[in-house]
């Protein structure tokens, strides 16, 4: 290496350090999983970080102690579906929101962040007693049949990005002839593919990922559970070793994070459209 | 008056869960306050369930725990987002890739973070402690430690940051460049840059993410309960049964002593007075935030 070619290379090392330690502590705990996931289960509970043989075996063996299946499909019943009902009741609310004037708008508009603001468990017992008279407690459906009513932070989103789309395109269509409806079907929801895209990701990930609903109303029978929560019980009712908890844990990860890799540039857009005040 | 009637058809759908999922519940909650309920049997009480709020230790435990995370963990948490934000705006080639990492733990499901990490920061099979004593610090048992536990979880907190992080890139570049050419021209150094100029123009988006973060953190439930569920190595067998907070109430957070005394102990009078308690404080943070989006709909 010529003097001026390593002094180039070191200034990006120095100028890049910060970025690249942070990245290794950002990717250390996901490495860290992936690895152990791999382990012996006698070598799981050392320090070591390597492991020793290559045990990809441990990642059928979950699927033996557990009904891991049973438990994927039931996450995938609840995320698609709450995410197609959230989908077709909140856009014309959203729409509502952006585009009519009505009444009333502006406190609509303030109830929806109140709601979206209000934590689950406020109204909780309320709520559960309503699922237990029509004794659906102890099934997911107390999850997914409310998103027929709309979701108040997808609502707020999409409202968020709909204002965004300038009017005239709209105003165009009904000059030819459109009504209210196919303007919204026909020039607007196009438009707006990428907010519908953000919001219908953020809620499949929500129901993917959420422990306290399915903890609240899947009940005790493992056949209605789904993966976090099974996952969140995998060492505790199976008395399951810790190398394979992690495969599980890797497994519960893996979707989200290819569906990330694919769909990056909607995420973030998506993300950005929540800080928007 | 069409135009009434028309927003009417395309909020019903809305309308309908605000009465059903918001209007009645609340109403619901606060009767139930006033009743023993456990499902079976329906007594009045008057304002037991309220005397027994203040002298509920637990519940107060669970309080100072929840005040704990909403006073460290949500600056810190900004404080994070908003240095990894500055750090990966400056960054000229690779940026994107650095952001894909520091983004990615924040879609990692709950569960699998805190399990990932309890074992992590298990002095017994994680390397975190092995390189704490190595550089001299302190090496604690975190989810085993009542001190350090909550900074376990803050720990995880960070480590998902990456929605605060793009939100504060976003805003990052939004501020006008020229700006900072005048300051530099100047002669104001990059510390100076940003103290009077960076943080008063992205103030808003700071205060958004901070009211947010404490709102968010008011409902902090399952990161609590599954570090405790399994760093206690509580087992579902009869004879075992979990209690949250462990080690010694220390993770108990406000959400799970409620969720714990509603659908536990089915204690729901007692539950609706815990939550009418989180409600008030939930919507105090909520009509900052109100105000906030007040002003900017009066522009529009």
């Amino acid at each position: 290496m010529t003097p001026t070619a390593r002094r180039t290379a070191l200034l990006w090392v120095a100028r890049h350090a910060p970025a690249i330690a942070l990245a290794l502590m950002f990717l250390g705990p996901l490495v860290f999983i992936a690895l152990t996931a791999l382990m012996t289960d006698r070598q799981a509970l050392t320090s070591d970080l390597w492991p020793h043989t290559w045990n990809w075996g441990n990642f059928a063996e979950i699927f033996e102690k557990a009904p891991l299946l049973t438990w994927i499909r039931n996450t995938l019943l609840y995320s698609v579906l709450a995410t197609a009902f959230m989908l077709v009741s909140s856009i014309p609310v959203a729409y509502a929101l952006a585009r009519f004037r009505f009444r009333g708008r502006r406190l609509a508009f303030l109830l929806v962040i109140t709601m979206m603001m209000l934590p689950p468990q406020v109204v909780a017992v309320p709520i559960y007693l309503i699922w237990a008279r029509f004794h659906l407690t102890g099934t997911l459906w107390p999850l997914i049949l409310p998103m027929l009513l709309g979701d108040a932070f997808s609502i707020f989103l999409l409202r968020q990005f709909l204002v965004t789309i300038p009017r005239e395109y709209s105003d165009a269509a009904k000059v030819d002839g459109c009504g209210e409806f196919r303007t919204l079907v026909r020039v607007v929801l196009p438009m707006a593919r990428p907010a519908i895209a953000a919001v219908a990701l953020f809620q499949f990930f929500y129901c993917w990922n959420d422990y306290y609903g399915p903890l609240l109303y899947a009940g005790t029978d493992l056949d209605n559970w789904t993966l976090s929560l099974g996952l969140a019980a995998f060492r505790s009712v199976h008395r399951v070793q810790w190398n394979l908890t992690m495969a599980a844990t890797l497994l519960a990860m893996a979707p989200v994070i290819i569906v990330f890799f694919f769909a990056q540039k909607v995420f973030i857009e998506g993300v950005k459209l929540t800080g928007v005040k | 008056m069409r135009g009434n009637l028309r927003a009417l058809l395309y909020l019903s759908p809305w309308l309908a869960g605000f009465a059903i999922f918001f209007v009645y519940p609340l109403v619901s909650t606060v009767y139930f306050s006033f009743q023993r309920y456990d499902l079976f049997t329906l007594e009045p009480v008057g304002l037991l369930n309220w005397e027994y709020f203040f002298k509920d230790q637990a519940a107060w435990t669970a309080i100072r725990n929840t005040l704990w995370l909403v006073v460290v963990m949500v600056p810190l948490r900004v404080l994070f987002g908003l240095g990894v934000a500055q750090l990966v705006t400056r960054i000229k080639a690779g940026a994107g890739v650095y952001r894909t990492i520091f983004y990615l733990p924040a879609l990692v499901p709950l569960v699998a973070g805190t399990l990932g990490f309890v074992f992590l920061l298990n002095p017994g099979t994680g390397p975190v402690d092995a390189i704490l004593s190595a550089a001299g610090l302190p090496a604690p048992d975190w989810f085993g430690d009542p001190a350090w536990s909550k900074w376990g979880l803050t720990l995880l907190g960070l480590w998902s940051v990456g929605d605060l992080m793009v939100i504060f890139m976003a805003a990052l570049l939004d501020v006008p460049k020229q700006l900072y050419e005048a300051a530099a021209i100047d002669g104001a150094n990059g510390w100076r840059q940003f103290t009077s100029i960076t943080l008063p123009v992205i103030r808003p988006v700071l205060m958004f993410a901070f009211i947010t973060g404490v709102i968010q953190t008011l409902q902090y439930f399952t990161q609590a309960e599954v570090a405790a569920r399994v760093a206690s190595g509580a087992t579902d067998s009869a004879g075992s049964v979990f209690t949250p907070g462990y080690p010694d109430q220390s993770t108990l957070t406000f959400p799970q002593w409620l969720f714990q005394q509603g659908f536990r102990d089915y204690a729901m009078g007692y539950a609706c007075v815990l939550a009418l308690v989180l409600f008030a404080v939930a919507m105090v943070f909520t009509l900052i935030l109100l105000r906030q989006f007040r002003f900017t709909e009066e522009e529009s």
